[in-house]
């Protein structure tokens, strides 16, 4: 079994989570960025952009034995730079060009001296954009929590 | 006898551009555009991928302006195109604690950490239509409140402190977790594959066995512990890569259902349990869910079977909606030959009884 | 693990490669004991040959597990199993649905691998055997469905005592194991149907 999270070493617990960002990119933003960002990269595809199933499992009560749910698209691709780096990436939904940017990403961010301008130019919009939109939906849904009061009956 | 027919290639044709043409309808009405059906007919969408079990909202919504509506044939739609695509494997099990809320309630417990969020709900509308809604009335920004940054533990959880409630189970180490896509349905049945049947199976098919539990046909006296409604994280392990991938967040009904047991002389009383999960946003289908899951509990909790909610075979064998209709349709399709065959054997019957009909009649009269 | 040997070698053209290759097994397995020329499309590590391993990513994918001989029992192979195809390795070989030898002469006896059941047959092991040639072994004469009076093929090297075996497999019909043979750039099949006849 690899990888638990706790376990994970520093170095795959970034990767994790910068590719966390990208999977949760909206597509044409994800596409808007990178072209902005003007990258002058050539990767070769590996495999895919393909699309397929994922059987998403969930627990029995909650905290259970797992049993199966049903199935989601995801689609993934791996591709390799010239320089030898190899990036995957994988996402719920049927994108392709999204799957073949954020593997492209991948494969740069593992050049350390290039993960500041992707961290400035790709990633922390991404994550900022994000975390306003939980925010702002938490922030409604909060609106909707309910403040109980109890009102006193009969004489006192 | 056999009898092959030929012939309908040019009606079946033409009945196919037929229905292109009517289920576009109208031509100077505008298209429906597919971001207008995710986005405004959300919980049709999620229907639709709950039952046909792929979560793909893109997907869905095309199935259902394909199906012209019938959620029944989108459903099938969706069922069909999953068969076209390579599985890349198991998700880990999804958080349901960790999930980003839309909705929470409980009914057994008013002040519970995290508290009671109605979310985008139905309840307490006065189910009144509003013509407003008939135009494109902008509608306004929701209010905003201050989040409370705190975890919302699941119901079960809280109750489970005391040994009051019955606990999620084991996790049983290395024991394979049953796909009903992959391998034929064998009963008995574990739950994990009844879980799995439920979560695709009709919402009106359960929804009306639910019903008939709280009718007196095996009755459970269930009550809500908790519905939440958000967004939860899949991750996948995958060969190349020492840690999960993650795939991004699904949005998920969760149903925790409260219901009585009385205990024995083996096990203290404790409240015992009915889960349902469901794709999408969709508590009257997790809420049916739980409650068929605990009715099909009974003889795990030594019940008399004596409702159709408790008989696994008949609740499972008939819950899909794309066999049902399978089946139930293809009484439309030709039968000439079988019918045939039983039309002859009726006009023999048909002769015999006469001619015997006629020998009663003389034996009458002779009497 | 994120070698080059392991993320290469694939398909190409995953979708064409693989129809062509599962169309050649197809043919031969209905003609048992005919050869179908395959092109080089897939290039894993060795000791799979190219052949072998076309044949696994057209066949075998997440849902199928494949046991693989101690020669084939390499971390490279099962990476580059598992990137191309979703494959996973087991070393139970009745729970293969795929198994991989490429030293058939020291395959362990046919019988220790899935044979499927009276209801559901098909629930066995496919194996497939890298073989040097199809010329050079003891001819085998073959008849049974899909042959019209009888074929002959001569693969080496095989599993020891094989015409033995292979009889025993045809009487377990309709359980029993199925063979896809693969030289350098021909595969031939005998599924169980097929009888091998005394020379």
């Amino acid at each position: 079994m690899h990888g638990n999270r706790t376990g994970a070493k520093p170095e795959s617990e970034m990767r994790r989570q910068m590719m966390a960002v990208l999977a949760h990119a909206p597509s044409s933003r994800l596409a808007g960025l990178w072209r902005d960002a003007g990258f002058d990269v050539a990767a070769e595809p590996v495999r895919g952009p393909e699309t397929g199933l994922v059987t998403v499992r969930g627990r029995i009560g909650g905290g259970g034995a797992a049993f199966n749910v049903g199935e989601a698209t995801v689609t993934r691709a791996t591709v390799r730079l010239a320089s030898g780096e190899v990036g995957h990436s994988y996402a719920l939904g049927r994108d392709q060009d999204k799957a073949r940017i954020a593997a492209t990403i991948d494969a740069l961010w593992q050049k350390p001296e290039l993960r500041p301008r992707l961290e400035d130019l790709i990633l922390s919009p991404l994550r900022l954009e994000r975390d306003v939109n939980a925010a702002r939906r938490a922030a409604e849904v909060a609106a909707t929590k309910v403040d109980f009061f109890t009102m006193v009956r009969g004489e006192d | 006898m056999y009898v092959a027919v030929k012939g309908g290639e040019a009606a079946i044709e033409n009945a196919h551009s037929l229905l292109a043409d009517r289920r576009r309808g109208d031509r100077a009405v505008p298209a429906l555009r597919l971001d207008q059906i995710v986005e405004q007919l959300a919980l049709g969408v999620d229907r639709i991928m709950a039952e046909g079990s792929l979560y793909d909202r893109e997907l869905a919504g095309l199935a259902l302006k394909q199906s012209r509506g019938d959620m029944i044939e989108a459903i099938f739609l969706v069922r069909a195109y999953r068969t076209t695509l390579p599985r890349f494997g198991y998700t880990r099990p999804l958080d349901t604690a960790a999930m980003a809320i839309d909705r929470r309630v409980s009914a057994t417990y008013k002040d519970l950490p995290g508290g009671q969020l109605l979310g985008p709900t139905f309840d307490y509308t006065h189910r009144l239509l509003d013509p407003a809604l008939a135009g494109d009335e902008l509608a306004k920004a929701p209010a905003q409140r201050e989040a409370d940054p705190a975890p919302m533990p699941r119901v079960s959880d809280l109750l489970g402190d005391e040994g009051l409630i019955e606990a999620d189970g084991a996790v049983p180490a290395g024991k394979p977790v049953a796909d009903i896509t992959r391998e034929p349905l064998e009963f008995p049945l574990e739950r994990d594959a009844r879980l799995q049947a439920l979560a695709r199976g009709d919402e009106g098919f359960l929804l009306a066995l639910a019903y008939s539990t709280q009718r007196g046909y095996a009755r459970t006296h269930p009550v809500v512990g908790e519905i939440r409604i958000g967004e939860a994280e899949l991750e996948l392990d995958v060969p190349e890569l020492d840690f999960p991938v993650p795939l991004g967040t699904i949005r998920v009904t969760e149903c925790q259902m409260v219901n009585q047991f009385k205990g024995s002389a083996k096990v203290p009383p404790q409240f015992t349990r009915g889960y349902g999960l469901v794709f999408g946003q969709s508590e009257r289908k997790a809420m049916a869910m739980a409650l068929c899951d605990r009715a099909l509990r009974a003889s795990e909790f030594g019940e008399d079977i004596v409702a159709p909610a408790q008989d696994e075979e008949f609740v499972i064998s008939h819950a899909d909606n794309v066999q049902a209709t399978g089946f139930v349709e293809h009484l439309k399709l030709p039968h000439y030959v079988d019918f045939q065959a039983e039309l002859d054997l009726v006009r023999r019957m048909r002769t015999e009884f006469e001619s015997g009909l006629g020998e009663d009649e003389r034996r009458e009269a002779a009497e | 693990m994120q070698t080059t040997a392991v993320i290469q070698g694939g398909f190409r053209s995953p979708v064409f490669d693989s129809q062509a290759v599962f169309r050649a097994v197809m043919d031969a397995m209905a003609r048992p004991g005919s050869r179908r020329r395959v092109a080089t499309l897939t290039a894993p590590p060795a000791p799979m040959s190219p052949l072998a391993g076309a044949v696994t990513l057209a066949l075998c994918d997440h849902d199928t597990p494949v046991w693989l001989d101690r020669q084939l029992s390499t971390p490279l192979v099962r990476e580059w199993l598992g990137f191309h195809s979703g494959a996973a390795v087991t070393p139970i070989a009745t729970e293969a649905h795929f198994a991989f030898a490429a030293a058939a002469d020291e395959l362990v006896a046919l019988e220790s691998f899935a044979q499927g059941s009276q209801e559901y047959p098909d629930r066995s092991t496919t194996i497939v055997l890298q073989v040097e040639s199809f010329d050079a072994g003891v001819p085998l004469t073959l008849a049974g469905p899909g042959i019209e009076r009888a074929a002959t093929i001569a693969p080496s090297p095989m599993p020891r005592h094989f015409i033995a075996q292979w009889r025993q497999n045809h009487a377990r019909f309709p359980r029993g194991v199925d063979l896809v043979l693969v030289s350098r750039d021909e595969v031939a099949c005998l599924p169980r149907t097929t009888r091998i006849e005394a020379a």
